[in-house]
């Protein structure tokens, strides 16, 4: 709440932007937000127009970026949205991350939360409640995360920031020349009047006197001429030879190292250490126990590693040693029977046509648990020095980090520097808590700097998981085989967002969406696309059931009901063409469609399956159709795209945590299978760029492939994939006539 | 024990158990940290390193077997100032997303070339078997193809 403190009543008010929590969106739009910039960014030389922006004399533009980076190369597009707005010379303007200061709290997340666009994204609920009271706590998150850099950061922050940044360049040159602002030009980091000129460095003094202008008029998307071309990322070059500093490459003069064995089963706690079972190992400095974790330090991380391993520790399992999977999924299906949950959409009166209706068409579906398996295993450096702290990481939340770190030990979060790290993989998995922590305890404890590193097997084990849910849907088509009701019954156990998730685009007359909450012992958090994940499953399933009975092409069909989403049906359509939908496949080949709306995006995706004789399953390509708004940089979107669909296939393929005596089974890459470059299909993405507004990139990838393949497998086998992974399944081609009765996507003969 | 190491052309020293991993030597002893730790069972190749010109996963590799090799990593791929081929080509193609894994897919891809100039698509799928799970695969494939036509 400390950036509130800053601005008064007054100056919100004359903001004008009075809605629902209209002091918080005043706050989040006052211009005075775009002078709340920190001393500690500046260098030598260097003045600070506004929160996003600097200049220094030499003309180097430089936008300072809210984002942690983790290979979504979004701060390279934020920073060509100041530089588009301020008409900067693109080869002279660059970017650097923001330090963990609650200056750089992510406000345009809550405005995009205030306005509607966007839900809280599950990893903040730890600092954010959903009562108006503490939506002014959402100003203080600094995440990334819920594909909002682009769509709420760079569209609210960073070209708001590069029009006011040339707005003051302009202003300022009209002072000098004593001369009209109306008459001044700009372009390539170069004011002009007539015969005279001067770079943006030579006028920076100047400008940064003035104050930023109320509300700068931004371009209209015609004028673009850097926002919509591909541009390389900055952060690549140092990504190719080795130089690229991530969390676990930090290393401090007297650093020690500690390994950590936590809990195998989820609330237990530590019952016993025999320290004199590592007596006399190399390098060994101290055990720590932590309560429901022992950590070994020591000189070297493999002595560390070494010491523990042999470590005679016992645990106790406490209250979920009977935990299963299968107890998990029984208690949901007992649930659904007797809760007829909360309403999440209810429209039209889609009981009473089920109940009056002849034939009514039911299914169940399900997901599993999954890690997210980030390349970098969990790790954290810590100092605790004096009161003070110091931690260097991979945070895709910087700001509570320093929350997580100063509660570990009781301490002020003024008292806690975040030194935040390019991330190995975060895919939602590093806005969580739990390693950060972890390394204040150890650091305090042996009064030394101490790198704590996760071995893969405790991160495998002890992730936040994308839950394991379950759903009952029921249906009835009309006379024409279109749906005229839609129930979707289904689990929801703390994680039912984005709100959007579950809702279809489809235009359905009775709908009844329903949610059943429920509590169960496995630790959740968001995964990568967080809700679409099983809603587009399960969604994208069932409507291709509903087309297959009543014997429509699943694209037409899809087709036919978007006609009131013309957005949706572009991407659709497109898709489907690039994809050659109807033309024919080699024999044992079928196509599969999903689409899905998430995180302000639309991506539709036909993926090309084959299945062979003894079951084999093969993906051979995906042609993926997206819907951004606008693709700031394309090239961009593009890898995330082929990400999102690598990501997604390898859960939907393999994915599968199960927990057995309240652990997870699985460990490491070996039985927690991850996709090759030999499996890995060829991925063609065509942009649609609707101008519409500006939806995120980074997870929208990710929900249409399950449900894709799935469809195509239908069609080879016959069987319908109702639960992932599809591994699990036996699946056996039909015979070809059978399969060609079914074949839509392909040419029938 | 004491064991002698080549590494990018340097000779090391190194005061280590006979057992530990070359890669913890590599980052914690001799300070290069372009060498990545991902899952310490060879599954999946952050740590690939060239050894004699060879692709060879550190993370399971005990030091003790990896005298006498010249070993060469992320860090002594570039010679002379200049960007090997494939580091080159994976700035012009934009392959890495976070990064993390590509020094060891780059390593085991200049390995593979500069046994195989020209490979077909089965011989990348036998010998590239890192894993990325930014899910790179694609551009990591057509750049491999752009390096064989060259």
């Amino acid at each position: 709440m400390a950036s509130i403190g800053k601005i008064t009543r007054r100056t919100l008010l004359a903001t004008g932007a009075l809605v629902g929590g209209g002091l918080v969106v005043g706050l989040s739009m006052s211009p005075n937000r775009l002078k709340l910039g920190s001393d500690s960014v500046l260098k030598e030389g260097e003045l600070q127009l506004n929160t996003w922006v600097k200049i220094s004399p030499d003309n180097k533009v430089t936008a300072i970026i809210p984002h942690s980076e983790m290979g979504q190369g979004s701060n390279t597009a934020l920073a060509m949205m100041l530089a588009e707005e301020m008409d900067a010379d693109w080869d002279l303007v660059d970017f650097e991350y923001a330090p963990a200061l609650p200056e750089y709290a992510n406000t345009g997340l809550g405005k995009g939360y205030l306005m509607g666009d966007v839900g809280i994204p599950a990893f903040a609920r730890p600092l954010v409640d959903f009562t108006f009271l503490q939506i002014a706590q959402a100003m203080d998150l600094q995440i990334t995360g819920g594909s909002t850099a682009i769509a709420f950061t760079g569209e609210h922050g960073m070209r708001r920031a590069g029009a006011s940044a040339r707005d003051m360049m302009v202003r300022a040159a009209a002072a000098r020349w004593n001369v009209d602002p109306s008459e001044i030009a700009v372009a390539n980091s170069v004011v002009s009047h007539g015969s005279r000129s001067a770079t943006f460095g030579e006028l920076s003094t100047e400008a940064a006197k003035l104050d930023p202008p109320q509300s700068p008029p931004l371009k209209d998307r015609s004028q673009f001429k850097l926002i919509g071309t591909s541009q390389p990322r900055r952060d690549i070059p140092p990504k190719v030879d080795g130089t690229a500093m991530f969390g676990i490459d930090i290393e401090l003069p007297g650093m020690v190292y500690a390994a950590i064995k936590q809990s195998p089963v989820f609330g237990g706690t530590v019952a016993s250490i025999e320290e004199g079972s590592i007596a006399g190992m190399p390098g060994v400095i101290r055990v720590v126990n932590l309560g429901d974790a022992v950590a070994v330090v020591a000189d070297k991380y493999w002595r560390a590693k070494t010491a523990l391993d042999a470590l005679d520790v016992a645990f106790d399992a406490g209250a979920n040693a009977n935990v299963t999977t299968a107890s998990i999924f029984a208690s949901y299906t007992d649930e659904l029977a007797v809760n007829e949950g909360s309403a999440h959409v209810e429209e039209g009166d889609a009981k009473a046509v089920i109940a009056d209706a002849a034939e009514v068409i039911t299914s169940e579906y399900q997901v599993p648990f999954l890690a997210h398996s980030c390349m970098e295993p969990m790790n954290c450096t810590a100092v605790v020095k004096n009161g003070k702290v110091d931690i260097w990481t991979g945070a895709q939340n910087p700001l509570a980090a320093r929350t997580f770190a100063a509660n570990a030990i009781g301490v002020d979060p003024d008292n806690v520097t975040v030194h935040n790290q390019l991330l190995g993989g975060g895919f939602g998995r590093r806005s969580r808590d739990d390693f950060i922590p972890q390394a204040v305890r150890i650091a305090q404890d042996v009064g030394m700097p101490v790198k704590l590193v996760w071995s893969r097997e405790e991160d495998t084990q002890h992730d936040f998981y994308r839950p394991a849910v379950s759903n009952q849907f029921k249906a009835v088509l009309g006379d024409d085989g279109m749906p005229i009701a839609w129930s979707n019954h289904y689990i929801n156990v703390g994680q039912d967002e984005p709100a959007d998730a579950p809702n279809i685009q489809y235009g359905i007359e009775n709908q009844s969406i329903r949610s059943v909450g429920m509590e169960q012992p496995i630790p959740l958090g968001p995964w990568r696309s967080v809700g679409h994940t099983q809603h587009s499953f399960f969604n994208e399933s069932f409507i291709d059931e509903l087309a297959h009975a009543a014997g429509k092409d699943p694209y037409e069909y899809r087709r036919t009901l978007l006609a009131g989403a013309p957005r949706h049906r572009k991407v659709l359509e497109t898709a489907a063409e690039k994809a050659g939908w109807g033309t024919p496949l080699p024999p044992g080949r079928a196509r599969g469609i999903a689409i899905e709306q998430s995180f302000g995006s639309i991506v539709a995706q036909v993926a090309e399956v084959s299945l062979s004789e003894g079951g084999d399953v093969k993906v051979h390509n995906v042609t993926i159709a997206v819907d951004v708004g606008t693709a700031v940089n394309p090239q961009a979107v593009e890898s995330q795209m082929q990400s999102g669909v690598i990501y997604g296939l390898t859960a939907a393929l393999y994915g599968n945590i199960t927990i057995d005596g309240g652990r997870v089974e699985q460990t490491n890459f070996d039985d927690y299978e991850m996709i090759h470059l030999a499996e890995a299909p060829e991925m063609r993405v065509h942009i649609v760029n609707s101008g519409d507004t500006t939806g995120g990139a980074g997870e929208p990838g990710t929900p249409p492939i399950g449900p894709a393949v799935a469809n195509a497998l239908f069609v080879l086998s016959g069987e319908r994939i109702k639960s992932l992974p599809i591994k699990q399944y036996d699946l056996r081609p039909r015979n070809t006539n059978q399969q060609l009765s079914q074949a839509f996507g392909q040419a029938a003969e | 024990m004491a064991f002698t190491l080549k590494v990018n052309g340097e000779t090391h020293t190194v005061d280590v158990e006979p057992d530990t991993p070359l890669l913890w030597v590599l980052r914690d002893e001799i300070g290069l940290k372009g060498t990545k730790y991902g899952c310490g069972i060879a599954a999946c190749g952050a740590c690939t390193v060239h050894m004699d010109g060879a692709a060879e996963r550190t993370c399971v590799l005990p030091v003790e077997a990896a005298e006498g090799y010249e070993i060469t990593t992320i860090e002594g791929l570039a010679s002379g100032g200049q960007l090997h081929p494939v580091q080159e080509e994976w700035i012009r193609n934009q392959v890495p997303q976070c990064g993390y894994c590509q020094s060891g897919m780059i390593m085991a891809v200049a390995a593979l070339l500069a046994e195989n100039p020209n490979p077909t698509d089965q011989d990348i799928n036998d010998t590239i078997t890192n894993v990325c799970r930014c899910g790179t695969y694609q551009r990591v494939r057509d750049s491999i193809h752009e390096l064989s036509d060259a």
